[in-house]
């Protein structure tokens, strides 16, 4: 008796406490309902993905047996890729939306990361900054002004429009600042005792314990960065400094003037054509996808808990 | 011996020395009221020690000012009649005028109108999925089958909204792939893309598509941390599937569903901005214009900047009112809310 009350352990459960086994079997009624919606809602997401690819790999013969689209490519082909990359404006586009990404998601993680670290370590200035951080997620200056502000800065039709107004994300800021935090303060101490200063500190200790929070929001910036198509929309007039997703817009969402904004001249089926350009804007996200995949729960869990 | 010697208060040069770690003294409630016979640093001293870090700060605080507290500045050309090449220094002060305007101008009123009624859909329709598909996400046994699910059902949220619209054409669209396959059924085409009379139903279709995968995310969360023993006691006790969903799990959700309810109503006035811009071409004005599109076409395309302004300067307002609100609202039912300072 005496002994149990010193060795006892937490019970270890050998059911799923939701579902007691002695309690109920599984309704069958219930997991086809579930099985029901699970799938159909898996299907709707990967169908539309699924037609699109084929559809751009898809020949030309088979096109017009199918009526436009295809679920299968029988003799896939790369045709609808060399033609859109005939013209220069997918290429242009590609590579103003990957400077953008890259450039952007730099100096965003840079931004972050300093003002995270600086405002969990110290309280000067540290709280009341927070605090005017955490203001931008209720409020937002507006369309107008910061369009102004953009013109005022000299940025129109420049491709720091696209990128500073992007560099800082509350959210973000909330998540990394939240993962600094938990770094035990011994840590640091330790190292400034050894002489570190407060820049080799980051560098060399917070970040390399970091490393996984750092992944999570430079993708969450890089995936803001390749998808927004509103500030190209507002702040850039030059179609040679289009971002992918306004070519995509324009060229698919609205179907104007498609085919000698491309620059393209030969004419195979357009459906192929504009599924190229759809998938050429998608894959990026599918290739990064399962990296980002594998971190983003809990990194917004910990930003969502703790914010 | 030592002990005692140890135990002597420090000489009054030794606690002068800036403590080298910083850290120590900001540190939590209890450990500060030990340390109390430590003198504070003095301002100065603390603004030399902590130099660096507040060099790191300003980047962002850069950031701040440029692109969030200026241009908040900036919405007082909403009360001048604001000339761009005048500048606002320059421009003429025309007071309340340009909200007089703006309520009495009937496609701003039909523009807030509409986003009321497309945000009742979305908070109808669209609010209770996550919650459903993380009620069902969380009762599944197989970890396997529930780590595909979430895959999948993560996805389209870090598609853009041009991609989304894209797929939702050739889907749906007047040549898209489920007309096709009316046609060759020899039945009409329906016009799921342009007909205004849908368009609330197809807005929460494609936002469920996007976005409700990825905003199950948080419930799942909230569900993994509801106690366990709590629905064995229940079950014990001899709650049914029903009553325990009924009395624990939605309890244990409850603060996370009140705080999405509350960021939503402060949003209630944002219905979704590109995905609005994107139809708007396809559909009309009539049920696509909504108060961050009139925005764009009165101020950008039509050249009214104040008018502009002042539409999105009083969007901004009953925004931040509506969250006020709510907010309050939350703690009258005993909830946090989003304000709730709780010290760590």
């Amino acid at each position: 008796m005496a002994t149990t009350l010193f060795t006892r352990k937490p019970r270890e459960l050998s059911y799923d406490p939701k579902r007691p086994v002695w309690k109920e079997k599984p309704s069958a009624v219930y997991q086809t309902v579930k099985a029901v919606v699970l799938v159909a809602f898996s299907v709707s997401i990967l169908t539309p993905i699924l037609l699109v690819v084929s559809t751009s790999l898809a020949d030309n013969e088979q096109l017009v047996k199918a009526g436009g689209f295809v679920l299968w490519p029988e003799r896939p082909t790369l045709e609808a890729y060399a033609t859109i990359f005939k013209g220069p404006m997918v290429l242009q586009s590609l590579g103003v939306s990957m400077l953008v990404t890259v450039v952007g998601t730099i100096l965003a993680l840079f931004v972050t990361i300093t003002m995270a670290y600086a405002t969990s370590r110290t309280v000067l200035f540290g709280r009341p900054v927070v605090l005017a951080v955490l203001l931008t997620l209720l409020f937002a200056p507006g369309l107008i002004p910061s369009f102004l502000m953009i013109r005022q800065l000299g940025l129109l039709d420049s491709l720091w429009s696209l990128i500073l107004p992007g560099i800082f994300g509350a959210f973000n800021f909330v998540v990394m600042r939240s993962f600094f935090m938990n770094i035990p303060g011994e840590l640091i101490e330790s190292a400034r005792i050894d002489g570190a200063n407060d820049w080799q500190i980051l560098w060399r200790i917070v970040m390399p314990l970091s490393k996984a929070v750092i992944a999570v929001v430079g993708l969450f910036y890089a995936v803001g960065f390749w998808n927004s198509f509103f500030n190209a929309l507002l702040y850039i007039n030059d179609h040679s400094k289009w971002p992918i997703q306004l070519l995509l817009r324009n060229f698919v969402v609205q179907g104007s003037g498609a085919a000698d904004q491309l620059g393209i001249t030969t004419s195979p089926p357009p459906q192929s054509i504009q599924m190229a350009v759809v998938v050429v804007a998608l894959v990026p996200i599918l290739m990064v996808y399962p990296f980002l995949q594998k971190h983003f729960a809990k990194g917004v869990i910990t930003g969502a808990v703790k914010g | 011996m030592n002990s005692t010697t140890e135990r002597a208060p420090a000489p009054p040069e030794a606690r002068r020395v800036p403590d080298p770690a910083g850290v120590t003294v900001r540190g939590s409630g209890p450990k500060k009221r030990k340390r109390s016979n430590v003198p504070k640093q003095s301002f100065r001293a603390r603004l030399r020690r902590d130099k660096q870090m507040l060099l790191m700060m300003l980047p962002g605080v850069a950031f701040l000012l440029l692109f969030f507290y200026i241009p908040i500045l900036g919405n007082v050309i909403a009360f001048q009649d604001y000339q761009p090449y005048l500048g606002i220094g320059d421009s003429l002060w025309v007071g309340w005028q340009n909200f007089v305007d703006l309520f009495g101008n009937p496609d701003f009123i039909h523009a807030f109108w509409n986003t009321l009624y497309l945000a009742a859909w979305q908070l109808v329709f669209l609010f209770p999925v996550p919650l459903v598909l993380a009620l069902i996400v969380d009762s599944l046994i197989s970890t396997r089958v529930r780590r595909i699910f979430q895959s999948i059902a993560y996805l389209p949220h870090f598609l853009s909204w041009v991609l989304v619209i894209a797929f939702f054409q050739q889907m749906l669209g007047g040549a898209g792939f489920v007309n096709n396959v009316l046609r060759d059924w020899g039945m009409e085409p329906i016009p799921f893309m342009t007909n205004p009379e849908t368009f609330p139903v197809l807005v929460v279709v494609q936002m469920i598509w996007k976005d409700a995968g990825w905003a199950m995310i948080i419930f799942l969360a909230a569900l993994a941390s509801i106690d366990a023993s709590l629905y064995e006691a229940a079950a014990a006790d001899g709650a049914g599937r029903w009553r325990r969903m009924w009395h624990i799990t939605l309890p244990g959700l409850r603060p996370v569903i009140v705080l999405l309810l509350i960021l939503r109503i402060g949003d209630i006035l944002s219905v979704g901005f590109e995905q609005f811009i994107l139809q708007r071409d396809a559909v009309g004005a009539g049920a696509a214009e909504v108060l961050d599109t009139f925005t764009y076409y009165t101020g950008v395309v039509g050249g009214g900047w104040s008018s502009g302004a002042a539409a999105g300067l009083a969007k901004g307002i009953v925004s931040a009112l509506l969250i006020y609100g709510a907010n309050k609202l939350a703690h009258r039912f005993g909830e946090d809310g989003i304000f709730a300072q709780r010290v760590r």
